[in-house]
């Protein structure tokens, strides 16, 4: 069924929609992840320009948190002191990727931006949780235990200033590396379409040494607000939100992730780590080759922004 | 270099000659539809352009025949192209132009090829056809008209032809009869929202002898327009919806999904 979206101008397939929600949606399900990493190149592929994709795919990131950070919160499995910690930085780190958004699109570079960030970043990110969970899969088949907490292995930013005690977490650390957390999450959320849960969950896992009872739970809810103010901000500032394309995506996505969570509950960790890994590393391989390879064309036409 | 007093008032009467209501035939054109509708179900339309050719009874024959050249003009914009080119390899936009309100839409349409319907000089004057008309080009502050073989223009109106928003169609016109004609706009589904105008030109004998217009609105309607008017006008409450909207969505799947 053809449908028009409003703000993207743009008559596409409802059902294919739908379905890339479902898609996303269980695997974010799945690993526990907004999935904006892999919905906003889908919508870009779909012919949906990068600026109204990443603008849409916010609201969508925002729902399959909301019902993920839900169900965690039932659980009693977040840590809202850390969580508000990492949001005060996060917030700061949204208005200024929004501002840098506006910008980079004023200057016409700002799909150049987005695939460069998605080539560095799942590029890197993508490769260390592949390598990681290798070694894990190694390990726990030589029978050695899996160690992530190690008591008493203290980095150089246990030495900061500000030391906050989270309770749920039971962690003792500073409230700045907290804070620059939550800033890049924000940030990089913002200018990338993405919720950056596939990022936050390592470095809180690896950096702050957060357990993981409370660590999904608690990237979820700073995902939920981090990526519902991203959408107010860049429906204030850009106008770009697309509430009819970010509706069904969201649809799909909440759905498909209540079949992910169960497939992903079947899986072991490292497994799903890996696959996770491979993923990531996948789409930034794709951005990569879209940078290097020859365009078909060299020349293409954009609307003029307001201000120019 | 003075010129013959005889000559002048000959050229006068050639002048007068071609202007005069001796040749009043009159060129009346009207589309099936002059409002169009973008509902969330457009996909497009075809539009149908029409009319007749009126002669005065002591009206001269017209041996060759009639010719007839309709260009439909969308909204005006201010687009940009983007030339691309490898920087340490990776493609990176280098240089751009700003095509300074040109049309949205463009379609030429004619009953046969515009070269065989008049001179080049003539069309270029009257901005008939795709590489006569006037897009004024911006590169940083000088505007001006980019000329005919500038690589910017030319890939503007390749990609805007890609597109099927800019198109020159020799065959768009039929006569029914010698003085009936009718054409077919398409309007692709991503055909810009606001007013077009058709400006259509009788041609007899390899000049123009007529001009009449007719205008038609592309304009959004019901969910479409409710939307695109909130993001624009009330953007802080349109995000609010929107953000109210995921979290609505969200905490009704998990309530529908519960499991425990």
């Amino acid at each position: 069924m053809q449908i028009y979206l409003p703000i993207a101008d743009l008559p596409v397939n409802m059902f294919v929609i739908l379905a890339i929600g479902l898609a996303v949606g269980f695997i974010s399900g799945m690993f526990g992840i907004g999935g904006g990493f892999l919905m906003t190149p889908l919508l870009i592929f779909l012919g949906v320009t990068p600026a109204v994709a990443v603008a849409s795919v916010t609201g969508h990131i925002a729902a399959s948190s909301m019902s993920g950070a839900i169900s965690y919160w039932r659980r009693n499995a977040v840590d809202v002191a850390l969580a508000f910690m990492l949001l005060a930085g996060g917030l700061v780190g949204t208005v200024f990727g929004v501002w840098l958004f506006t910008l980079l699109r004023f200057l016409g570079q700002l799909d150049l931006t987005i695939g460069l960030s998605y080539v560095v970043l799942l590029g890197v990110v993508g490769a260390l949780m592949v390598a990681e969970s290798l070694r894990a899969i190694v390990r726990a088949h030589q029978g050695k235990p899996v160690e992530l907490r190690r008591p008493g292995s203290h980095t150089w930013f246990h030495g900061l200033p500000f030391k906050v005690r989270f309770k749920r977490s039971r962690i003792y650390v500073s409230a700045i590396p907290v804070w620059a957390i939550g800033f890049i999450i924000g940030f990089v959320g913002a200018v990338m379409g993405i919720g950056g849960g596939f990022l936050l969950v390592p470095m809180l896992i690896y950096l702050l040494r957060v357990p993981t009872a409370t660590v999904i739970g608690t990237s979820m809810v700073l995902t939920l607000i981090t990526m519902a103010s991203a959408t107010v901000l860049h429906a204030v500032t850009n106008h770009l939100v697309d509430a009819l394309l970010a509706l069904i995506l969201m649809i799909g996505g909440v759905v498909g992730a209540q079949f992910g969570a169960r497939a992903g509950a079947r899986i072991s960790g490292e497994w799903l780590r890996l696959l996770l890994g491979l993923l990531v590393l996948a789409v930034g391989v794709r951005f990569a080759l879209t940078l290097v390879l020859t365009p078909d064309e060299l020349y293409f036409i954009r609307p003029l922004e307001d201000g120019l | 270099m003075m010129s013959h007093p005889l000559v002048r008032i000959g050229l006068a009467l050639i002048t007068l000659t071609l202007a005069s209501p001796a040749q009043a035939e009159r060129i009346v054109a009207s589309v099936s539809n002059h409002r169009v509708q973008v509902s969330s179900s457009f996909t497009g339309e075809e539009l149908v352009l029409f009319g007749t050719i009126e002669r005065a009874p002591n009206d001269p024959q017209r041996r060759g025949g009639y010719d007839v050249i309709a260009t439909v003009s969308g909204p005006r914009q201010n687009l940009v192209t983007f030339r691309r080119d490898r920087v340490l390899g990776i493609w990176v936009n280098v240089d751009s132009r700003v095509f300074d309100t040109v049309p949205a839409y463009l379609a030429v349409l004619a009953n046969r090829p515009l070269d065989m319907i008049t001179n080049a000089e003539t069309l270029r004057r009257l901005q008939l056809g795709l590489s006569n008309v006037v897009l004024l080009q911006r590169a940083a502050i000088t505007i001006a008209d980019s000329a005919i073989d500038d690589p910017f223009r030319l890939a503007f109106l390749k990609l805007r032809q890609n597109q099927q928003l800019y198109r020159e169609a020799t065959n768009g016109i039929t006569f029914l009869t010698p003085n009936l004609y009718r054409a077919s706009i398409p309007l692709p589904a991503e055909s810009p929202i606001g007013d077009y105008e058709i400006d259509v030109r009788l041609f007899a004998d390899g000049a123009p002898i007529a001009r009449t217009n007719s205008a038609f609105e592309v304009y959004k309607t019901g969910i479409e327009q409710v939307v695109t008017a909130a993001a624009r006008d009330h953007s802080f409450i349109y995000g609010l919806t929107t953000a109210a909207m995921a979290l609505l969505t969200g905490w009704f799947a998990s309530v529908v999904f519960r499991r425990d």
